[in-house]
């Protein structure tokens, strides 16, 4: 182990490491800017420069190994000077109005000129207000706060392999988009959002639903109600300072009770409800011969892409629709029946951890009466938390309540839909049981589990071996479609969730989510379902009861009309 | 010549993205590359579209608007802008009746920026396709433009 001094200070190193690794390893923090740690060092920037003893230039530290003897200053005034220099000149091609901005406090330009002491720029503003993309349902692209960076490009293209984003232009005519100038409704954007998580600025972010929200809770002559996606209970707590993976099910409930929401119910319950049809599903196309593999349905972000990409396997998906709008869906069927409230004066808000779903909630299938969206207003997780902010409460000594009766009951497997081989892993409960009509001896499926991007399993049913595969971020999904094009794919179901780790990685997640924090979340989301007294979606009682009293058989007329749909070929 | 004909003439390799181009804009009257032709491009490397336009949106040497015959480049760089000789762009703009980025109504001259043409010991300069022009007064401009309109109607 090579040793190395960092401000004087003697310490080891791992070979092989760079200098900001090695720093980081003995707590100094250097500031960096393009750098990300999960994707490709760039090394554009130079905010991240320091003193190599006896070299004459200053050397970046996100790019450069150590090497045995190597002197390291941090904070020589050189370095301090070079970074001030830089940051200054982004910040006068930036439209510096922090106070009207998103990232306001969460932002890494003002953290930055605030840890490195700048109080004015030496350099004239030179930047020119442009206007802002809000073409897309999910996101919006503000010109002349984007100091091109790289972040998003690079993780449009190597988390997702779909390069929408790019520099073009050269100097200090360089700009941040897609080709030709173009909007990102205009070219082949899936609306994922993991743009939006790398963005250290207020450049990118999701097209907010807040004020709306907001108007419809105020509106007397609205019944408004709210659902929480699986994900969202590992994750808003570490965007309201608690700690990272702080399971916060019953703090949510009470929070969206004190924003004014007249029921909060759960998205669990319909993803219960997913399971259920779709194992019907998987069942039926195995027993009859139908399309296999079954690909996974409830992420919309892989559903656009598939629709462009693979307009030739659209057959392959599950005809379900995803759990937030057959909870849409049934708002303003079954619950209006049922509470004798009039469909129209429903509003129905669903907090998610993605932006796709704000795409997936307007496309006009996913309406009952073919007129009003069954989902009016998403807000990511973010979106949720600035509201929580709005209003002043303390989230974190909130007394924990429980989701809205009677749909309150839900099952762990259902919970498990938030890490990636969650939805497998619930289905697989669920069909092997059925299908072998005796109880399942491990509930666990560890095989399915995990971070690899695509894994594949075995799984015995009656004697019989099925072959299953789960693959997380578009960029595997795409291998797995490949084969299945090819005539290649072995399996008979897939998983598919376009988000890194799956939706604990969403695009609507707290801004800097990393790989260590997904691995965070999908720990706390098996815990989740480890706690739950129900671990099956078929032993839901009150699912029994919805399908009883309400729907029908699973797969039925009903059930058929409200929680399936259709794709659209798009190329 | 058509824009498969050059395809054929390179191996699917990124590496040849900028030959791909510049050989064909070369072969358009109009000196010009289109969306549907970078599209083409991208396809036939397996490469991304922003990528193709990125490289396009680089280079001073490509266009995506129609250009004429004669494209004229101007340096902004310091010594050319600073020299007391003439104001290039103002004088080239007046002289021709067109703005920076534009084309003359008869499709001969392009007024184009450019960086740094290395001449600076010859401020103001300027490069007319493959030539370039040095120490240019407004006397000598005048002639220049002259020369290439006669050279045209010849
Ligand atoms: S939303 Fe996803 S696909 Fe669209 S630009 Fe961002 S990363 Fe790329
Ligand atoms: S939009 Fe954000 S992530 Fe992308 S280049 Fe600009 S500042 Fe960087
Ligand atoms: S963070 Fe090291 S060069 Fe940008």
């Amino acid at each position: 182990m090579p040793k190395i001094k960092i401000n004087n200070l003697e310490v080891r190193a791992d070979e092989g490491t760079t200098i900001l690794q090695a720093a980081k390893e003995h707590n100094f923090k250097i500031p960096t800017l393009c750098y990300y740690p999960d994707l490709d060092i760039k090394s554009d920037c130079r905010v991240c420069v320091v003193e190599s003893v006896g070299q004459e230039k200053l050397v970046t530290a996100c790019s450069t190994p150590i090497y045995e003897g190597m002197e390291i200053k941090i904070n020589s005034p050189r370095a301090q000077n070079a970074r001030k220099a830089i940051i200054e000149m982004i910040l006068a091609n930036h439209d510096a109005n922090c106070t009207a901005c998103v990232r306001n406090t969460n932002c890494e330009l003002q953290n930055l000129s605030d840890h490195l002491g700048i109080v004015h720029n030496r350099f004239e503003t030179i930047y020119e207000k442009k206007p802002n993309d809000t073409s897309s349902p999910s996101l919006i692209r503000n010109h002349s706060r984007c100091i091109k960076c790289g972040r998003c490009i690079d993780a449009c293209k190597t988390i997702q392999d779909i390069s929408v984003l790019e520099f073009s232009g050269r100097s200090h005519e360089v700009e941040v988009g897609p080709a030709y100038h173009k909007d990102l409704a205009d070219v082949f954007c899936t609306y994922c959002g993991q743009c939006s998580t790398v963005c250290p600025v207020g450049a990118i972010m999701e097209k907010s639903d807040v004020e709306k929200v907001w108007q419809a809770i105020d509106d007397s002559s609205k019944h408004v109600v709210v659902q929480v996606a699986p994900a969202i209970r590992v994750s808003l707590g570490e965007e309201l300072g608690m700690q990272l993976g702080s399971i916060v099910t019953g703090k949510v409930v009470a929070a969206l009770k004190m924003l004014g929401f007249t029921k909060v119910f759960d998205t669990n319950f319909t993803a219960d409800l997913t399971i259920i049809e779709e194992g019907h599903e998987l069942i039926h196309r195995l027993k009859n011969g139908g399309k296999t593999p079954l690909i996974t349905s409830c992420c919309p972000g892989w559903v656009r892409y598939a629709e462009h990409k693979f307009p030739d396997l659209l057959e392959n998906l599950s005809s379900c629709k995803s759990p937030q709008q057959m909870f849409g869906a049934l708002a303003k069927t079954y619950y209006a029946q049922r509470e004798s409230i009039d469909p129209k004066d429903i509003y129905v808000v669903s907090i998610m951890p993605c932006t796709a779903k704000k795409y997936e909630a307007i496309r006009p299938e996913m309406s009952v009466n073919g007129e009003d969206p069954d989902v009016d207003a998403v807000l990511t997780t973010r979106e949720l938390a600035k509201m929580i902010k709005q209003i002043g409460v303390d989230f974190d000594n909130l007394r924990e309540q429980k989701f809205d009766k009677p749909d309150e009951v839900t099952s762990g497997a259902a919970a498990i839909f938030g890490a990636t081989g969650g939805v497998m892993e619930a289905a697989l409960r669920t069909v092997k049981e059925v299908v072998e009509e005796k109880p399942l001896e491990k509930l666990d499926f560890d095989t399915v589990r995990g971070y690899e991007g695509i894994r594949e399993a075995e799984v015995e049913i009656k004697g019989e071996t099925l072959k299953v595969a789960v693959a997380h971020t578009l960029a595997n999904a795409k291998k797995l479609a490949q084969d299945i094009r090819d005539g290649k794919s072995p399996y008979a179901f897939i998983e598919v969730m376009a988000c890194p780790g799956g939706c604990v990685g969403g695009g609507g997640q707290p801004y800097g989510t990393t790989r260590e924090k997904q691995r965070d979340r999908i720990h706390s989301i098996y815990q989740v379902d480890r706690l739950m007294k129900i671990r099956k979606s078929h032993d839901n009682a009150a699912v029994s009861n919805l399908y009883s009293s309400y729907l029908g058989d699973p797969s039925g007329e009903l059930a058929h009309k409200l929680l399936h749909t259709k794709y659209t070929k798009r190329s | 010549m058509e824009l498969e004909k050059v395809l054929e003439r390179f191996p699917k390799e990124q590496t040849y993205l900028i030959e791909i181009l510049l050989d064909y804009q070369k072969s358009k009257p109009t000196q010009h590359l289109t969306e549907n032709e970078l599209k083409e491009v991208a396809n036939y490397l397996d490469v991304p579209e922003s990528h193709v336009f990125s490289v396009v949106s680089f280079y001073s040497f490509f266009s995506m608007e129609p250009r004429g015959k004669y494209i004229i480049q101007y340096c902004r760089d310091v010594p050319c802008h600073i020299s007391d000789l003439i104001n290039v762009k103002e004088t080239l703009e007046t002289l021709l009746d067109i703005k920076t980025g534009e084309t003359t109504e008869d499709q001969l001259f392009t007024l184009e920026y450019s960086s740094c043409l290395g001449q600076c010991d010859g401020a103001p300069a300027i490069r007319i396709n493959d030539k370039i022009y040095r120490n240019l007064t407004k006397n000598k401009l005048q002639m220049v433009l002259a020369e290439y309109r006669g050279d045209h109607h010849a």
